[in-house]
């Protein structure tokens, strides 16, 4: 066996067997299925919640109109003493007390209708009561001006417009969101890739280091051999971490699906006549051909080419970043430079590449190749031409070349020398040795 | 040749610091070289040359009359000063990967372990991982791993330092064993008297330039000063030191006795005998002691380097 796959081979294993690992890889998707889990049972913890709401209605106009509904219960109070009601009320501890005062005309009531509550209200709740008082009283005024209620319905015009693009395929209005969506998770997931694996690469360079192993082996095999073969060998470590995770992720989602019992289908029958039941399923049918639509083949390529040029990229630096130093601690000085451009991809991803996705900040920063991994991917939900992404990916492959160059040079150096931390000055001076 | 290995006029400069200046060494076949000099010297460097761990900015490395080439990585085996194992690589695992990084295969690896093991009597060791080991076991581990691909030139970086004295036996047997079957052995360190007696040739080495080199015989014997370690049983000691001073160039000496003695050095000029000495010396006193002062390498490394000055 060449030397290099043997060392690919060790640090395969050594991160593999690693236990954090091994924790890592099994644990996160049920901790984020967990986390998922956790939330909507919260949300609809809090969902579940009555609220009782008492009325206090002097005009005696209102009391049909108030519906209980599946969290919400009115309770009418307006045969009490206006404090009495007040008092019970509290005492009861109910939400609050709406209470609406008799008035001349609809519209002085209209600006006299008040909540009590020593919580500030829940908005939507308000919401609810202020549509229903408004509709009461816009009707009211449509009849005292002798407008027929019914003609009004009638003649009321709903306007949806449909989007099409010039080939005349129909698409949601959704579509920028699921192509951020996509864009963002690709660059995000990039960046924390780069960091996690990045960062084993330099501690496993670090290690070598400290163990003082690194001279018999490198009176064995070249630096720069070693260096590659490190970034090699965690690199498939992350590629069998991810695949796993989307193994796990595929069956948990299924057994999610089945438990859950959501069904892509609804059942005939139900609610024919419900004109809203129909949007919804028109518009998730849109989405679902949205996300067809994009150019999942490419995103995918391009995802796996940019991840491959990103993370060798960083790896690299981060190779000569565990070379330079002794220890983990004194490795943050040198962070800077990897961290930067990467927040940097991500903040002008969300906000550059959303606002204008084809604009010059997006263009550049998606052909520099500290960020281009990034800001690139994000950019290809929206269409990017093959021109452009091929540049950018020349730059990317070319400044790997040169990175991994410079990398080993420093590399080479660094890896013997023990004792001091050095400066930006003397790892510039090291790269002539 | 009867050399194995053959070093001319390396240099290697860091920026502007030279940590060895035009440096030539020859290691003949089958001998044990030590390598000689303080800290900083510049051993380590020549060292890592020679394991083309550096490339040196002048000069060239001959090994078996071949310049220095890559295949020639399996025929050295070096143990660096600075040792270390992976901490959490299981020892059998760790001691296979750098045997098969040296180009041997698996199979072979394995079975030259297995006679190594046995020997040291550690098999047990095998899935222990090296945190769970001394420091002591660990460097034994570290021996096997040099010597196991059967290097033809054996290099040893402070190689007794980290050892208990019997351990250190073992190792220093194993390592004469080695030079018996035909290995020649580099021993660099600047403990100088540790390695006296295993060497027969030397080469010393001072602020980046060899300032010495040849045979330890030779080298003593150019060194020694025609001088005499005595140590005399007389009444009047007094009235004796003093004609000695006025015949001879002496000075006193330093040793342990069980009673009385006039102890001297007595250095001789080039035409007077050391038997010429003793019949004058019986004459006046009985002579306990009479022998011939040679120079420690550590009194030669001193007195070449106050020469070279």
């Amino acid at each position: 066996m060449s030397n290099l796959k043997l060392i690919i081979k060790r640090e395969f294993i050594a991160r593999v067997r690693n236990r954090t690992f091994v924790v890592m890889t099994f644990l996160s998707p049920l901790i984020f299925v967990g986390m998922i889990s956790l939330i909507t049972w919260l949300a609809t913890l809090n969902n579940d919640e009555i609220r009782e709401i008492a009325f206090f209605d002097e005009t005696g106009m209102f009391a049909s109109d108030f519906k209980n509904s599946d969290n919400i219960n009115y309770i009418d109070y307006s045969n009490l003493p206006l404090n009495d009601a007040k008092d019970s009320v509290i005492i009861k501890s109910l939400y609050g007390l709406l209470y609406i005062p008799k008035k001349e005309s609809n519209r002085e009531l209209a600006k006299s209708v008040q909540f009590y509550a020593d919580e500030a209200p829940n908005i939507s709740i308000l919401n609810d009561i202020e549509n229903v008082i408004e509709g009461k009283l816009t009707n009211q005024n449509f009849e005292s001006k002798g407008l027929d209620l019914q003609m009004i319905e009638d003649s009321k015009a709903k306007v949806n417009i449909l989007i099409e693009n010039f080939s005349g395929e129909k698409t949601s209005k959704m579509t920028n969101y699921i192509k951020m969506f996509f864009g963002g998770a690709a660059g995000y997931f990039l960046m924390m890739f780069i960091i996690i694996y990045g960062n084993m690469v330099m501690r496993s360079v670090i290690e070598e280091k400290a163990n003082r192993i690194i001279e018999i082996i490198i009176s064995s095999v070249k630096p720069l051999q070693l260096m590659m073969g490190k970034i090699l060998g965690t690199s498939f470590a992350g590629i069998l971490q991810f695949i796993i995770w989307v193994i796990l992720g595929s069956i948990l989602l299924f057994v999610a699906t089945s438990i859950f019992g959501v069904n892509p289908q609804p059942a005939a029958g139900i609610d024919p006549s419900s004109v809203l039941q129909e949007d919804l399923q028109q518009e998730v049918q849109l989405v679902l051909q949205d996300i067809l639509k994009l150019p999942l083949g490419t995103l995918v390529l391009a995802f796996f080419v940019y991840f491959i040029g990103g993370y060798f990229l960083y790896s690299s630096i981060y190779a000569a970043i565990g070379a330079a130093v002794d220890s983990e601690t004194d490795s943050q000085q040198f962070m800077l430079p990897i961290i930067l451009p990467l927040m940097l991809g991500i903040y002008v991803g969300f906000f550059s590449v959303i606002e204008n996705p084809h604009g010059t900040v997006s263009t550049v920063f998606s052909m520099i190749p500290l960020t281009s991994p990034i800001v690139m991917l994000m950019r290809i939900p929206f269409g990017v031409s093959w021109w452009e992404v091929l540049i950018s990916i020349l730059l990317l492959f070319g400044s790997i070349i040169f990175m991994i160059w410079l990398a080993g040079k420093i590399y080479r150096v660094g890896i013997l020398m023990y004792g001091k931390k050095p400066s930006y000055k003397e790892l510039f001076k090291w790269l002539k040795y | 040749m009867a050399n194995l290995l053959e070093v001319q006029n390396a240099t290697k400069r860091f920026g502007s610091f030279t940590a060895l200046h035009d440096v030539s060494i020859q290691v003949p076949r089958g001998s044990i070289f030590g390598l000689l000099g303080p800290n900083g010297a510049g051993k380590t460097t020549l060292i890592r040359i020679i394991n083309q761990i550096t490339l040196p900015d002048q000069g060239s490395v001959y090994l078996d009359n071949e310049l220095l080439k890559k295949e020639h990585i399996k025929d050295i085996g070096y143990l660096p000063e600075e040792r270390g194992l992976y901490k959490s690589m299981k020892v059998g695992e760790q001691a296979l990967y750098l045997a098969q990084l040296k180009g041997l295969s698996k199979r072979e690896a394995k079975e030259r372990l297995t006679y190594w093991f046995d020997k040291f009597d550690i098999t047990h060791w095998w899935n222990k991982k090296i945190q769970e080991l001394s420091k002591g076991m660990a460097q034994k581990v570290q021996f096997i791993v040099t010597v196991l691909h059967r290097p033809k030139l054996l290099i040893f970086d402070e190689p007794f330092s980290g050892f208990d004295p019997i351990n250190a036996n073992v190792i220093k047997d194993e390592i004469l064993q080695l030079r018996d079957e035909g290995a020649t052995v580099i021993f660099s360190t600047h403990r100088m008297e540790s390695v006296e007696e295993l060497c027969d040739h030397i080469a010393l080495i001072n602020k980046s330039k060899k300032i010495l080199e040849g045979k330890v015989s030779d080298i003593k014997r150019a060194y020694k000063s025609n001088t005499f370690e005595v140590g005399l049983r007389t009444e009047n000691s007094n009235d004796l030191y003093n004609d000695l001073k006025n015949k001879f160039d002496v000075s006193p000496a330093h040793f342990k006795t069980i009673d009385e003695q006039l102890k001297l050095k007595i250095t001789l000029n080039q035409n007077t005998e050391s038997n010429q000495l003793l019949g004058y010396l019986s004459d006046k006193a009985q002579v306990m002691r009479f022998n011939e002062v040679i120079p420690g390498v550590n009194e030669i490394f001193i007195k070449s380097i106050t020469e070279n000055e």
